[in-house]
């Protein structure tokens, strides 16, 4: 049982632990909706000042699959993904129309997709194929990020983001998540997607897991992962410091892109962030949220609050 | 509420559990194990009738003298009824009466006897019987037939082997023939041999009863023929003529007169269930209990009727099934498809067969899953698409019980114990685990969920357990207990030590 010992020694968090202390301590039941929809998360994230990727139309009801054309007429990449989706499940990547046709669109792994197959896909999701309840589901149309080029070398079709998991409104812990060719374009660390853990000071990238394996490599490009400065890391830290004052959740996962002309985007956020983060940052968990419930003090702003964080987690090695 | 709450809560669960259980266990005497020595049988009877709307009247033959077997108890539900025992020239009769009564009214009646072969027939020597007054022509024909038959026979014995063996030719002579005229069933055979027997001044008369073996459902009371030789009563069997008797032969009655009368109440029909416990030991404990007054309230659940018991056999094990989904999900962390899925496939495998239970949960979920992938290109709606993969997945059953049939291969007919929607709704998910994280993912929840259902399988499975459990219900209680103890494991899962593996190397 050394194992068991040594994780514990490291502070390392299980998933029952997390369901049983964090998720179910933190995170009032009630609040769920907030995130578990992401229109809504949008709206609140909007009200509250936080940048978010522009919205270009929902689609609440079969009836409405008809107008996807038209939401999208004006626009050549755009994103689809249902609002009630876990996991990055349903999510489409469009990059481009064909050439020839403008009513076919190319996406982001390089598959060419007709109207007609993407309003079947619209139509999964309305159905609630890809909700966590299997309701019936609303499938949002927004912006397809552009990338800041910093991570053009580090990821594989697909848009890199940044996930931060914010305890009690003081960011803990932070990776990168890069797509790969397995994760189809998605950042998924259980799709294949790389994960990297970030030095919380300096927004550095440490070195990266893919698959349960340690990888200093990015798969795909061989590019090397650590060592990478993530751009607008301030504004990072405050944002995802602010998720909590917008959803009142005390153990929350905040996803964050970061677009070459917006800047650092709010793309959702998650009741029951992953575990896998402390295997990218190679260092537990416990020991950071213990540190938080130390240094909680629920007057301080967010942003004071992102820069007590940056302070108390100086570098990975914990 | 904190770890302190809960598991004072679970100590008190576990300790309240434990103590009825070795009350019951000790005091009262009820077994740890399945008794094998002394099987019991019980019989029930259920009366279902049709009340008038007024007063019912149900007059009901129960055993009396059954040579061969001891009665342990005995026992009826009626609801509303008054109760009273009477006895008559064919023996016990119980009565149940009401003033009023009015729509479906269903009596049950129970009695549980065990085998002992020195239990004999105490009965006096009946006198010779009167001569029955027969009209013509019917008359003739037995004086023929009598006449006949006792040149063909020394004694009562041979007198009525060779009167049933005529009876049942199959090209009688035309006294015979005109005497079976009406004979229908071998009730009226039978009727028709007492006749006789009774013309030539033997004393004889029609038994009812069963053959105990197994567990029976829906049987009916078997006629046979009662001959008293001067010193003892013989048996007959009605449709050979052979002196026998069938094994394990329980007299339910005996006489010409229906089974059960009910005034004031019309579409009768009684319907008998015969089940085989080795439970003497229990029913024994049952006795002590009620001679001692235990101060518990009666959980035991043997004095339910026995279709409701059969059920609860299975109902109790679910929570030893779901107990090891809990230890899988939580302490070791396999993935499996759907909360109960496993436990309900695992109930599955207790009518097929564990091995033909998976290879055919796996030829399903396999099958299923292609026609899934080839209903994906038609682009249905969810609901039915649903649907869809659910009627396929009855038709694939169909075709695998008519294969296997056609194979003789028993077991693939029960394979429609499948639960059908369980399944489709795994195949629906597995194809979009399968298309979303690939199929490494989706192979490997659908293991974890067969690995699962077998481990629940085998536990549920278990002879002792399941005595255990349904004769010490109160164990629930402990399980109910550790089930909170393991809702409050904040511990690593076992499959967690290899996932975080880089985190736990030496350093």
């Amino acid at each position: 049982m050394g194992a068991v010992a040594r994780l514990r020694r490291r502070g390392v968090l299980g998933l029952n632990e997390r369901n049983a202390e964090f998720i179910m301590r933190c995170n009032p039941r009630r609040f769920f909706p907030r995130v578990d929809d992401k229109v809504k998360t949008k709206e609140l994230a909007l009200n509250a000042g936080m940048a978010v990727p522009d919205l270009y139309g929902v689609i609440r009801n079969q009836g409405q699959v008809r107008e996807f054309a038209r939401i999208v007429a004006a626009h050549d990449s755009f994103v689809i993904k249902p609002a009630q989706g876990s996991g990055g499940d349903g999510i489409v990547v469009v990059t481009g129309r064909s050439k020839g046709r403008r009513d076919a669109f190319r996406t982001a792994s390089g598959l060419l997709l007709t109207t007609a197959e993407i309003e079947h896909h619209l139509s999964n999701i309305v159905g609630g194929q890809y909700s966590l309840s299997g309701n019936r589901d609303t499938a949002i149309i927004e912006y397809c990020v552009r990338f800041d080029t910093v991570f053009t070398e580090l990821s594989y079709q697909g848009v890199p983001d940044v996930r931060v998991i914010v305890y009690r409104g003081y960011p803990a812990m932070a990776m990168v998540r890069l797509p790969t060719r397995a994760s189809e374009g998605k950042a998924n660390l259980h799709q294949g997607a790389v994960g990297a853990g970030v030095d919380m000071r300096t927004g550095r990238t440490l070195s990266g897991v893919w698959q349960h394996l340690v990888v200093d490599e990015h798969p795909d490009t061989g590019a090397p992962i650590a060592g990478l400065e993530i751009p607008a890391w301030d504004g990072i830290l405050e944002s995802s410091a602010r998720g909590y004052d917008v959803t009142g959740l005390g153990y929350l996962g905040v996803d964050m892109v970061i677009d070459r002309d917006h800047g650092p985007l709010i793309l959702e956020m998650n009741a029951r962030p992953g575990l896998s983060i402390q295997i990218a940052n190679g260092t537990g968990l416990k020991t950071r949220l213990a540190v938080i419930d130390r240094l909680h003090d629920t007057a301080v702003r967010p942003e004071v609050r992102a820069a007590r964080a940056r302070e108390a987690f100086p570098s990975a090695a914990a | 509420m904190g770890d302190r709450y809960v598991y004072l809560l679970a100590l008190l669960l576990a300790v309240t559990g434990l103590v009825v259980f070795t009350y019951q266990w000790r005091v009262i005497g009820f077994p740890l194990t399945v008794d094998a020595e002394d099987p019991v049988w019980t019989i029930e009877a259920r009366i279902g009738f049709q009340g008038g709307p007024g007063s019912i009247k149900v007059n009901f033959n129960v055993p009396t003298l059954t040579p061969g077997f001891r009665m342990l108890n005995e026992n009826h539900v009626s609801r509303g009824f008054g109760f009273s025992l009477n006895y008559g020239t064919g023996g016990r009769g119980a009565q149940w009466a009401i003033r009023r009564g009015e729509g479906p009214q269903t009596i049950y009646y129970r009695i549980s006897v065990y085998e002992d072969l020195t239990a004999r027939q105490v009965d006096t020597t009946p006198p010779f019987p009167p001569v029955p007054v027969i009209t013509e022509p019917y008359r003739t024909a037995v004086d023929v037939v009598v006449a006949d038959v006792r040149q063909y026979s020394a004694d009562t014995p041979s007198f009525t082997s060779e009167l049933l063996r005529r009876l049942n030719e199959r090209s009688p002579d035309p006294n015979v023939e005109l005497l079976l005229a009406e004979a229908a069933t071998d009730v009226d055979l039978v009727e028709v041999a007492t006749m006789i027997l009774a013309a030539a001044r033997i004393p004889a008369r029609m038994v009812r009863g069963f053959a105990l073996a197994g567990r029976q459902r829906s049987t009916q009371p078997l006629p046979w023929l009662e001959v008293h030789d001067g010193d003892t009563w013989r048996y007959f069997d009605p449709s050979t003529g052979i002196e026998s008797l069938p094994e394990r032969f329980l007299i339910w009655w005996r006489g010409n007169e229906p089974l059960v009368k009910v005034e004031g109440g019309s579409r009768v029909q009684v319907d008998f269930a015969v089940q085989e416990n080795y439970v003497g030991a229990v029913a024994l404990a049952q006795t002590q209990r009620a001679r001692i007054g235990s101060p518990f309230p009666d959980m035991s659940l043997y004095g339910l009727p026995m279709r409701t018991q059969a059920v609860y056999g299975v109902l109790l094990m679910l929570p030893i099934g779901a107990l090891i989904m809990v230890v899988m999900r939580n302490l070791v962390g396999i993935e499996t498809f759907g909360t109960f899925m496993p436990v309900l496939i695992a109930l599955a495998f207790r009518e097929t067969q564990l091995i033909y239970g998976v290879v055919l949960f796996t030829l399903l979920v396999a099958l299923g899953l292609t026609i899934r992938f080839f209903l994906e290109k038609l682009r249905l709606l969810l609901v039915p698409r649903l649907t869809a993969v659910l009627i396929v997945v009855v038709l694939l059953m169909m075709v695998i019980s008519l294969l296997s049939d056609r194979m003789n291969i028993e077991s693939g007919i029960s394979v429609a114990l499948f639960p059908m929607v369980i399944l489709a709704m795994t195949i629906e998910r597995m194809s979009v685990v399968w298309e979303e994280r690939g199929p490494a993912d989706a192979l490997r929840a659908a293991a974890g969920s067969l690995v699962v259902a077998v481990l629940a399988y085998l536990a549920m499975g278990q002879v002792w357990l399941e005595h255990l459990i349904f004769t010490f219900p109160e164990l629930l209680l402990v399980i109910l207990a550790l089930v909170l103890v393991i809702g409050r494991y904040t511990g690593y899962r076992l499959l967690e030590l290899g996932r975080f593996k880089a985190l736990s190397g030496a350093s």
